[in-house]
């Protein structure tokens, strides 16, 4: 069964189209990467989903809602979570804080009863918690949980998004660029993270990507798209085969002729 | 060093992080409570009156704090909000209403007129939601002078004295009194506080001060949230206003004006931005200082024979002193303590990169 469905998606700068016409879809349970040359307006779908933009034309839904009707900071409360490319953390705030922050979704307390410290307030914020703690244990933030986020390290930092992502128990995850500035083993920990979101939580996963290790590792399909527009879909070794998808990377067959008959 | 063994989750909840902890601000408790009697034991209030004008400004102090220090929103116009409580407090006193009703009421009445001059200018961002509200600091006087019915102008309005079930409280002649009673607001809105930052709301207040649009990727709603931290900021700068009354006694139109606003943000700052402690610190210095030049002026005078008489000594003190807090120590005094603190902690493993975070209290200006 489809989760999100985009269908006809447009969206334009000014006189610079940047996602032309892309439909797609997300299966439950799915891990769909998006992969394709710079600019090719992969991150933009992605903040066409999170409704930073406003789309042109086109329809997306999600779990049977119709996300243009909401607001970006409606998309959460469906169960979307999404990471940023250039880390967007709360960095004054600790490990714990930011992870806590991913909970917002689903507090069920108001501003008074959380000034007076309710009882209520007080058992909402020890299931928090423990939710939390979960995705500590998960992610292996253990050392980190008490630190701020200013002080850490560029890997950590990637890893505690993605802890605070998944701390708000999402249907969907938004991954853009996981692995983007990771070394070996911190993407392989990551390919190992993503399966086990999608197998143990049952989470279906959609990524934006660069490193095609990654990609032909963890998804199950695969789109790429360059200058906004879908050029192939399918397993990442169809896509990466595709002769549009080589010839958005590499170029023409011509160009790579003259390259050579340099003397 | 000190390690904590968390085992529950009550552990990263509650008030205090360890015993010892709580031990220590116990003590200061009892500090707190017991400075009236040495005054008292002396005969002496002067000085006690001096302590109470200091809580009222960390009251004060504190909203901003919210406001500029934990939801990242620079304000300099929060003496019109003192100036609204204060002169709602009058109102209310004066129509008859119990002390105990009127109070809290002209904070909240305050909180909610703040949140709806709040809501067009929250749509800006840093440097101009500082002159948005700087704007509104400058217009205050001439709303006082104004609304003459009600605030007696320029000629200004006597505030009338406390009366809770039959107890009368003045500053005057009752200053222990009335600093029990100020130390009693001061410590209910600390502890609101402390809840307020352990718990969704407050960490709302952070994520959008650290970054807006991820804030709004996690499902908190910017407008309300920076509405609501106005609210809180402004009520609490309401209350502020109303003790400030009945601790000044008179109030005119020229009570509450830009210079007002502008010390309670250099309060802030010199105090420490984003920390409780900071409103608190930043109010000794701010009360500290004209007793200190007074007092050294006159030390001076009767040593060395040295008259001293340089007007706007105080503001030109002031302002290097917040010159000097903003090169060398950004965190402001609760910084400089957490510094000192952990340098004897870890000694000698103290390096000197330690609390080298990014500047970021305007940090939301760099998104949209």
């Amino acid at each position: 069964m489809s989760l999100l469905e985009i269908e006809n998606i447009t969206l334009r700068f000014g006189g610079l189209v940047a996602v032309d016409n892309v439909s797609l879809t997300v299966n439950e349970g799915e891990v769909f990467a998006l992969v394709g040359p710079n600019g090719a307006g992969k991150s933009t779908i992605f903040n066409l989903i999170s409704r930073f933009y406003d789309p042109a034309e086109g329809r997306i839904r999600f779990d049977g809602n119709d996300l243009l009707a909401r607001t970006a900071d409606q998309v959460p409360s469906f169960g979307i979570a999404r990471t940023f490319q250039n880390i967007e953390l709360f960095e004054q705030a600790t490990v714990l804080q930011n992870l806590l922050v991913g909970r917002h979704r689903h507090r069920k307390t108001g501003m008074l009863s959380n000034i007076i410290f309710s009882p209520k307030a007080y058992s909402e914020e020890l299931r928090h918690r423990a939710a939390v703690e979960e995705v500590i244990e998960f992610l292996n933030l253990q050392p980190y949980r008490d630190k701020y986020i200013g002080g850490l390290p560029y890997g950590v930092r990637k890893v505690v998004e993605l802890g605070r992502a998944l701390a708000s128990e999402p249907k969907l995850l938004l991954l853009d660029e996981p692995a983007s500035g990771l070394s070996v083993e911190e993407t392989q920990d990551m390919a190992f993270w993503i399966e086990d979101i999608q197998t143990q939580m049952g989470v279906s996963v959609m990524m934006v990507e660069h490193d095609m290790g990654l990609v032909s590792a963890v998804s199950n399909r695969v789109m790429a798209l360059s200058d906004g527009k879908e050029l192939a879909t399918g397993t990442a070794a169809e896509v990466q085969s595709h002769p549009a998808v080589i010839e958005a990377y590499l170029g023409t067959s011509e160009i790579s002729k003259t390259g050579t008959s340099r003397t | 060093m000190r390690f904590v063994f968390k085992t529950s989750y009550d552990a990263d909840i509650q008030l205090f992080k360890h015993r010892a902890q709580a031990v220590w601000y116990g003590l200061l408790l009892l500090l707190v409570l017991a400075t009236p009697l040495y005054f008292a034991a002396i005969g002496d209030a002067y000085l006690l009156g001096e302590i109470t004008g200091v809580l009222i400004l960390a009251i004060a102090g504190m909203g901003l704090m919210l406001l500029t220090g934990h939801t990242g929103l620079p304000s300099l116009g929060h003496a019109t909000f003192m100036a609204l409580g204060c002169y709602l407090n009058i109102n209310f006193l004066g129509a008859g209403v119990p002390w105990l009703i009127a109070f809290p009421l002209s904070g909240l009445i305050a909180g909610a007129l703040g949140t709806m001059i709040a809501l067009p200018v929250l749509r800006l961002h840093g440097v101009y939601l500082a002159l948005a509200t700087l704007a509104m600091s400058m217009l205050t006087s001439d709303f006082v002078v104004m609304a003459e019915p009600w605030t007696g102008g320029i000629a200004g309005a006597a505030v009338p004295d406390i009366n809770i079930f039959g107890v009368e409280v003045n500053r005057y002649s009752t200053p222990y009194k009335f600093y029990y009673l100020v130390l009693f607001v001061a410590i209910l809105l600390v502890w609101f506080y402390r809840n307020l930052l352990r718990t969704p709301t407050g960490r709302s207040f952070t994520a959008v001060r650290d970054s807006e649009i991820s804030a709004r990727a996690m499902g908190i709603n910017l407008t309300r949230t920076k509405a609501m931290s106005f609210f809180l900021s402004a009520t609490a700068a309401g209350l502020a206003g109303a003790l400030f009354g009945h601790s000044a006694g008179y109030v005119t139109n020229e009570t509450f004006d830009l210079v007002m606003s502008i010390t309670l943000l250099l309060m802030i700052v010199i105090g420490g931005l984003g920390f409780i402690h900071g409103a608190f610190f930043g109010a000794i210095v701010v009360g500290i200082i004209p007793v200190a030049i007074a007092n050294g002026r006159s030390f001076l005078a009767t040593t060395f024979d040295v008259n001293i008489n340089v007007p706007g000594l105080e503001s030109a003190l002031f302002a290097f002193i917040l010159i000097c807090f903003i090169l060398f120590e950004p965190m402001g005094l609760y910084g400089r303590w957490l510094k000192i603190r952990t340098y004897f902690e870890l000694f000698p493993f103290y390096r000197k990169d330690m609390f080298k975070r990014q500047k970021s209290y305007l940090k939301t200006d760099r998104v949209q």
